[in-house]
């Protein structure tokens, strides 16, 4: 019978149906961080439990971590707390910590695939909602509690409910100018932030087979953010072809068996799907969240809605029907696990190459390992960056969620590459968020405003590629 | 470990109003850095918590004494969405709540719940503006959410919850701390990953 990649990998994941009808799922890959994993080791301490299968946890450091002054201790006492905490656990059960000092230390969700940890065909688990970013590999990969931590460790194992699979296929050329950032919003802004509730997320279409296997990241990174738990893309030769060479892929032989074993668990050319939604990439604009939600977004050349929601237009200070371009920002943030990655990187430094940024914007690039910092900084792109005025930061969620000195002051409107417009996600209660693509922001950054980054493109300058 | 089956949920309620409320809402991040969830119920709602009570339309119903012994919480749809951050139903379980009824959650919030022995059933739109509006009226009203019935009642009415089979029966039976049954039969566990060719490195 024909199915989807989803009933591959559950299927051969599923340890036992349970009384209740959920299904006990094996996780192949557990990664972990500093923020929601003290209490899990507190609570196998506190039922005599150890970790069953040390070897499939990988932890890393990146929401508490400082971006400018890394050296230890640090100065916030408790994020210095947490990050001795996560230390002494994996320690004490023999995990392996990508720490600060390792190089490979980064947004769990960008080392997880630059070391080639992420892999088709697993099951990923992790104590944050954007573990769907690793679905772009065709892994079946998902947000969790803490609690559930504390299972993953106790037994490898979730209880878990199956999930429906949605087929979004997106279709056609990009437009100049329109990102993979645009098109995760523009699907969510179709199908709503609770669109996705009981759902996967397929991706695929020709326009997702072409993108790169960062493209397909920010994707499936920001399926949680249409109320999807998971989103996953096909494995295939982009796949294959990004893995092999990495540290944690498999080697030589190995890796030809490993192909095929991939390949093998895409889905079906001719399954079943619970639902299909299709997309004209073409018709796909440069988009911007106007709102405190991710589904509150137009196209930049387009004007706040005119039902608009009341308390998000209070809480932004804008008026239904304004138009979102030029809208002057006060902060220009590139990173996050959404787009924090090499392409990313280089993407915005092409638009600010040769510019300034505005002198009344505060602008900053966080790369989202220690890895894209280094490969960045061999291209030079820290220069381009530096030079146009923006900090060149250290790796670490920054100022996404502002657990670190990373935030926004007051009512500031921070014109972001991240992965949620939520009232106070970055760090000041009434600070405000406007979510694009980092090219977008780049071009926000230049200009002191909102702008369209199509009237950017014709100011191309190479820079060291 | 004590089996805990759960059953019936009964107290006052706290009616919190308003659609696609977010982890960071509920618990904003600057209050994840603790090593502990102690303490974090003070925080609850903090940041809407101020801008509602500062606005002079009176108090956010978390601010108010009236639902300081709240059991049961009310709310709108798409509750919990954003951040997978368990810190959010702790800071709710901590407060006193045991239930949570509204139109909607986003699914990690309502797992996280299920862990912690919190059922979050759903109602109506009409349902939850009903209890609200009851509760609003009348703090002391007595909320009974009935997960044998699949009913909660208030004010002399009985209105119809849903809530899937398996978090139901796991409530019913005191399962829904998984731990120690998905470590029941670790063996097959093992079996499972042996067959796995990730796990065995694709050596044939």
């Amino acid at each position: 019978m024909a199915v989807t990649l989803l009933r591959k990998v559950w299927d051969a994941h599923s340890v036992r149906r349970l009384a209740n009808g959920q299904t006990q799922l094996f996780i192949g890959l557990h990664l972990i961080h500093e923020v929601t994993t003290p209490q899990a080791f507190d609570m196998l301490r506190a039922r005599g439990l150890g970790v069953a299968m040390p070897d499939r946890t990988v932890a890393t450091v990146d929401h508490i971590v400082p971006t400018l002054d890394q050296r230890r201790p640090f100065i916030d006492v408790m994020a210095e707390q947490m990050l001795s905490s996560l230390e002494r656990n994996c320690r004490e059960h023999r995990i392996r910590l990508l720490d600060l000092s390792s190089g490979h230390q980064g947004i769990v969700h960008v080392i997880g695939p630059e070391l080639g940890l992420t892999q088709p065909g697993m099951t990923i688990a992790c104590g944050d909602s954007h573990t769907s970013t690793h679905g772009a590999f065709g892994a079946v990969a998902f947000g969790i509690g803490t609690s559930q931590v504390r299972d993953v460790l106790a037994s490898q194992c979730l209880a878990m409910d199956p999930l429906k699979v949605r087929r979004i296929s997106v279709t056609g050329r990009l437009p100049r100018g329109v990102y993979a950032k645009d098109v995760i919003l523009e699907i969510i802004r179709r199908l709503g932030v609770k669109g996705g509730a009981g759902f996967a997320y397929e991706y695929g279409g020709d326009t997702i087979e072409r993108m790169s296997m960062d493209e397909r990241m920010t994707i499936c990174n920001m399926s949680i953010e249409g109320g999807a738990r998971a989103g996953y893309v096909n494995p295939d030769k982009t796949t294959f072809d990004y893995l092999r060479g990495r540290m944690f892929a498999p080697q030589g032989d190995d890796f030809e068996r490993a192909t095929r074993w991939w390949t093998s668990m895409a889905s079906d050319a001719d399954a079943a799907y619970d639902d299909r939604v299709e997309l004209d990439a073409a018709a796909i604009r440069p988009t911007v969240t106007w709102g405190i939600n991710p589904g509150q977004s137009v196209a930049v050349d387009e004007s706040l809605p005119s039902n608009a929601d009341p308390e998000a237009l209070a809480f932004m200070g804008f008026r239904a029907g304004q138009p979102v371009k030029g809208t002057r920002i006060d902060v220009a943030f590139v990173g996050s696990c959404t787009n924090a990655r090499l392409s990313d990187l280089r993407e915005a430094a092409r638009i600010v190459s040769g510019q300034h940024v505005s002198p009344h914007v505060k602008a900053l690039v966080v790369p989202g390992s220690q890895a894209v910092r280094a490969a960045a900084e061999l291209e030079g792109l820290d220069r381009v960056f530096l030079d146009a005025g923006f900090e060149w930061r250290g790796a670490g969620c920054s100022m996404c969620l502002a657990m670190n000195p990373d935030r926004l002051e007051g009512r500031e409107i921070c014109a972001s590459s991240s992965n949620r417009n939520f009232k106070g996600r970055q760090g000041s209660p009434t600070g405000r968020t406007l979510l694009m693509s980092p090219a977008m922001v780049a071009a926000a950054a230049i200009a002191g405003e909102v702008v369209d980054v199509r009237e950017f493109q014709t100011m191309e300058v190479a820079v060291g590629r | 470990m004590a089996v805990e089956r759960i059953r019936e949920i009964r107290g006052t309620a706290l009616p919190v109003r308003g659609d696609d409320i977010d982890t960071d809402r509920i618990i904003p991040a600057r209050f994840l850095k603790s090593v502990s969830f102690e303490g974090l119920e003070e925080h609850l709602f903090e940041d809407d918590r101020l801008q509602f009570d500062a606005a002079g339309t009176g108090l956010h119903a978390a601010s108010n004494p009236a639902f300081a012994s709240a059991r049961v919480m009310l709310v709108n749809a798409n509750f919990g969405c954003g951040s997978s951050r368990e810190h959010a139903p702790q800071a709710i379980r901590r407060r006193g709540i045991r239930a949570v009824v509204g139109q909607s959650f986003s699914e990690i919030f309502f797992g996280n719940c299920v862990v912690l022995g919190m059922p979050c059933p759903t109602a109506a739109a009409e349902t939850l503006d009903a209890l609200m509006t009851l509760v609003e009226n009348d703090p002391a009203t007595e909320v009974v959410v009935d997960l044998d019935a699949m009913r909660v009642s208030a004010g002399g009415r009985a209105y119809e919850v849903f809530l899937p089979n398996a978090a139901r029966d796991a409530f019913l039976d005191g399962s829904w701390d998984a731990t120690g049954l998905l470590l029941e039969d670790f063996d097959q566990v093992r079996a499972v990953a042996a067959r796995l060719p990730y796990v065995t490195r694709f050596s044939s």
